[in-house]
């Protein structure tokens, strides 16, 4: 292989000798040779494009480059033997480009921990005001709406509690049952062994009653719904669609955040509801194939170890994760700003948060409803 | 006169596109010459861009062939369409700049992709590009959110440019900037178009920008393209081309280029 270029000393200067593949392919090996040029150079150079083949732009600019780097100045620099048409325009903006006088020093950094402390917690305040004054703008909306009903926007809550709930149905069911059929059997396995297999419904009713039920359809909402949120409201932000509206005298908060979070308080009780009816069956199948134990038995047990408020202090968990799934998946969506990456980062934000959350709040009612006996 | 010797660049034969019963193309062809600047024209829905994506491979046509430097777009195998990619630049009509990416990472991402090159040179080569469609050396650091829209389509052009490109494809590349940038665009784009010898296909609906940087145009009417150089289409008797080249705004930037 021919190396890209030769440097001879010819009279008071040099010649610089460019050979074989100057194209854009070649960039790799013509990056080399110029970094083995001599950092220095004095007197004029004349540059031969003879023997250079299919010169392209990036290479001829590196060279340029690199001799103005080694204290040329241009009018020392020559080209001889038909050089590329596009030289001179080259040779034009090296010329306009200002090189920055000596090595750039980045300012020192002298940043504490209690700098960086104080910085986190600027920033935790505004988001904790951020989050308070669109928590004040919903309810706002909300308010407005006893005097003006239209501000519920009844077709567009209908498209959400389409969309979030009744398309959720299937996956909802389906995993309901199958969890609770994984409760069931290891319950059975372990009980068994005392001969307490009967025990095996009270722990179905009450786990998936207070607990499963209400907790499994959160999650899987979260992660359906609250992203899907987060990055419909997300996409809007970064086609302008929230300021064109904002522009047209219509509230985005009305608009678009109000019928989210209402929709997905309306259908997580319901969901949870079916979510419970299909734990219950799927309890009740397990008993039935491992254990033996016939419907009718089953249901009599089911009732037997329920009491008055089971049932309720799980459906009544399900509008608080509801607004807390929609609230943050709405949130994020308004936040994004800029770029893809954006929309990426907070609609996974979205899901992340509005879980943990919903399990914060999940642990906050266990103690409570403990402390009061519910 | 152009050289009609030369093979032509794009070879566009019997293009037929269509949307379920929308029929969108029906028989066109196009020729775009070694060293051209085509503009393709066409009113709302016509096709211009489907006609486009047909070209750069994007979209696969009903019927015809498309062909680029003598090879059909669609027949190539993965290898060869790779490099096919490499000789031609596009530019976007909003852009289409990575948001989450610096206008320089921008115009490096197709030479990251396509050579090992060192940062060092990665830099320089953001630099002349910048240098080339007359942007500060500083936009490099922004990020497109940053930028003015005029500046989003000078920093596309840059991209396109990155892989030294013979063969432009613009699309609307004016619009949507105000009279003083889209001139300085056209003057741009005749200047790199002289310096870097390049053919140009470019649809657009500025006519100033038609008449003062096309060599020839494209005007698809009735799902078919006629093609003729400016003072051609200006006797053409078919009525939307005579409305199109002879309407009021026509007159304006067909005055101001000839006076």
């Amino acid at each position: 292989m021919t190396v890209p270029l030769a440097l001879e000393p010819a009279g008071t200067g040099w010649q610089l000798e460019l050979r074989g593949d100057w194209s854009l392919a070649a960039m790799p090996q013509i990056e080399a040779q110029l970094e083995s040029l001599p950092r220095a150079l004095r007197g004029p150079v004349l540059c031969d494009w003879s023997h250079a083949a299919a010169p392209g732009i990036a290479p001829a600019w590196a060279l340029l480059r690199r001799l103005s780097d080694a204290g040329l100045p241009a009018a020392e620099i020559s080209h001889s033997g038909s050089p590329p048409h596009f030289l001179e325009l080259l040779q034009k903006l090296e010329l306009d480009l200002l090189r920055p006088s000596g090595p750039q020093v980045a300012p020192l950094k002298l940043e504490g921990p209690i700098a960086k402390l104080g910085r986190w917690s600027v920033l935790q305040g505004r988001h904790a005001r951020g989050v308070l004054e669109f928590l004040g703008r919903i309810a706002a909306v909300i308010g407005q709406a006893f005097r003006r009903p239209r501000a519920l926007r009844i077709s567009s809550l209908a498209r959400h509690v389409y969309e979030t709930g009744i398309t959720a149905i299937p996956i909802v069911s389906l995993i309901a049952f199958l969890i609770s059929v994984i409760v069931a059997y290891i319950g059975a396995q372990q009980l068994s062994r005392f001969g307490a297999d009967i025990f095996v419904v009270d722990l179905v009713t009450i786990a998936v009653l207070r607990e499963m039920g209400v907790l499994l359809t959160a999650i899987i909402v979260a992660g359906r719904s609250g992203s899907a949120f987060a990055a419909e409201i997300g996409v809007m932000q970064l086609n302008e669609e929230t300021d064109a509206l904002r522009a047209m005298g219509m509230n985005p908060i009305e608009m678009l955040v109000v019928p989210r979070v209402l929709a997905l308080i309306i259908v997580l009780p319901l969901l949870t509801v079916i979510a419970d009816a299909m734990g219950l069956a799927g309890g009740g199948l397990l008993s039935l194939i491992d254990l033996n134990i016939p419907l009718p038995q089953f249901t009599y047990r089911l009732r037997e170890s329920l009491s008055p408020t089971t049932f309720w202090s799980g459906l009544i968990k399900a509008p608080v994760f509801a607004a807390l799934i929609a609230m943050v998946g709405t949130y994020r969506g308004m936040q994004v700003r800029d770029s893809a990456r954006e929309l990426g980062r907070l609609t996974t934000a979205a899901v992340v948060q509005s879980i943990f959350l919903v399990i914060l709040a999940d642990a906050l009612f266990a103690v409570l409803f403990q402390k009061i006996n519910f | 006169m152009l050289d009609r010797s030369v093979d032509p660049v794009i070879r566009v034969r019997s293009l037929g596109n269509r949307f379920g019963s929308q029929v969108v193309h029906d028989g066109l062809d196009m020729e775009v010459r070694q060293n051209e600047i085509f503009g393709v024209v066409g009113g709302s829905g016509t096709g211009k861009s489907v006609l486009l994506r047909s070209i750069l491979g994007l979209r696969h046509p009903d019927a015809g062939t498309v062909e680029l430097y003598g090879r059909d777009v669609q027949t190539l195998a993965a290898a060869d369409r790779s490099s096919l990619v490499q000789s031609y630049g596009v530019t976007f009509q909003n852009g289409a700049l990575i948001s989450s990416l610096t206008v320089a990472q921008n115009i490096q991402l197709p030479l990251r992709e396509h050579y090992s090159l060192s940062e060092y040179t990665l830099d320089e080569l953001a630099q002349l590009n910048l240098a080339l469609v007359g942007l500060e050396p500083e936009a490099g650091a922004k990020f497109p959110s940053q930028l003015s829209g005029g500046m989003i389509k000078r920093a596309a052009l840059a991209r396109a440019l990155a892989l030294e490109p013979k063969l432009l494809f613009l699309d609307e590349p004016t619009s949507g900037l105000d009279p003083i940038s889209a001139a300085a665009f056209d003057e741009l784009l005749l200047y790199l178009h002289a310096q870097l010898r390049l053919t140009v296909v470019m649809i657009t609906h500025d006519l100033d920008t038609l008449f003062e940087t096309c060599t020839r145009v494209g005007v698809i009417v009735d799902k078919h393209m006629i093609s003729d150089t400016l003072d051609g289409m200006l006797e053409n008797p078919h009525p939307w081309i005579h409305s199109y080249f002879h309407g009021a705004r026509a007159r304006a930037a067909e005055k101001e280029n000839h006076g």
